[in-house]
């Protein structure tokens, strides 16, 4: 199963991003292999409709569930059509490896 | 005759309300229905589509047979909302029935509500999107010390049903158990004077 992280930096010290279509990496971990993906994201700096086109990045890489810090209104109807789980963590201090450590255990 | 000239001059460029969006808890497991047993001579390719709003209303009013203001709080729009979509549901149903019609469970204007669990290990909170299965362990740190938050809101909405509807005042606040069979439109606050409205409805929800 893949997992999608919202990242505010490309390396495991940085921290998970509070917001899902703004955000600035997307971590795309797979829990059987380990193996992980950094995807900048081109919509950081959209006007609108980031959120829409995130999603399109996201599911395009068969994730099953995404972790982020808040996800938009727009974004929860098209997440349950695609049965994509979404994770809400309200702890923006927490880095993407400790969250990788979370997932293994 | 003025007054007739300006009222139909502004119904003609002004543009309604938009919709309220409608909440659908439990989308159909089915996406329509046929007959059978037509004669084949007429084949016309008739369809009714029956929006996810209508099939949402006649789940939670013949299926689970909840009242109108009951349902109306589940789908969050008003009462009389509800009765409007719920008449329409079954007219169209009863034209399917009636012409042997083809239904199509599609489009409205609705959004979908899954279920949310918190984790208490973690602090996480996250939904179910595959409704068949149930969740057994956090998706994040695969503890089972979880809990399902709309039970908690739920345990309180039937509470409120349980020991009857209120009326509230949208100006003050001021609550009253509701009289059956009085509208609550008819009640006034003794605090401000204020017309009162049932509890629990869009409207009451902005004070």
């Amino acid at each position: 199963m893949k997992v999608a992280i919202t990242s505010t930096g490309n390396d495991l010290n940085s921290k998970l991003d509070q917001r899902f279509g703004r955000c600035s990496y997307f971590v795309i971990y797979d829990t059987e292999t380990r193996g992980m993906e950094f995807i900048p994201n081109p919509n950081k700096e959209a006007q609108e409709g980031a959120g829409p086109a995130s999603v399109q990045i996201v599911a395009s890489r068969n994730v099953g569930k995404i972790v982020s810090g808040e996800f938009g209104i727009k974004i929860k109807s098209l997440l349950d059509s695609l049965k994509i789980q979404m994770i809400v963590l309200k702890e923006p201090e927490k880095s993407i490896g400790e969250i990788i450590n979370m997932l293994n255990t | 005759m003025f007054i007739i000239f300006v009222l139909n001059y502004c119904s003609y460029f002004m543009s309604p309300r938009p919709l309220r969006l409608r909440k659908i808890s439990n989308p159909p497991i089915i996406s329509g229905f046929k007959p059978y047993g037509k004669k084949p001579e007429k084949e016309t390719n008739e369809v009714i589509f029956l929006m996810y709003e209508e099939y949402e209303s006649l789940r939670l009013c013949d299926y689970e047979m909840l009242n109108h203001h009951q349902a109306s709080v589940i789908m969050d729009v008003s009462r009389p909302t509800l009765t409007r979509i719920y008449a329409k549901a079954r007219q169209k149903i009863a034209e399917a029935f009636v012409m042997g019609k083809q239904i199509i469970i599609e489009g409205g204007k609705i959004y979908f509500d899954s279920e949310w669990f918190s984790c208490k290990k973690c602090g996480c909170f996250f939904n179910n999107p595959e409704k068949q299965y149930n969740i057994t362990e956090c998706p994040l740190c695969r503890s089972n010390n979880f809990t399902n938050c709309e039970e908690v809101t739920n345990g309180a909405d039937e509470s409120v049903f349980r020991c009857s509807d209120m009326c509230i005042c949208p100006e003050c606040g001021h609550e009253q158990p509701h009289n059956f069979g009085k509208p609550c439109s008819s009640e006034i606050c003794p605090g401000c004077g204020h017309q009162m409205i049932r509890k629990g409805t869009p409207k009451s929800k902005k004070k």
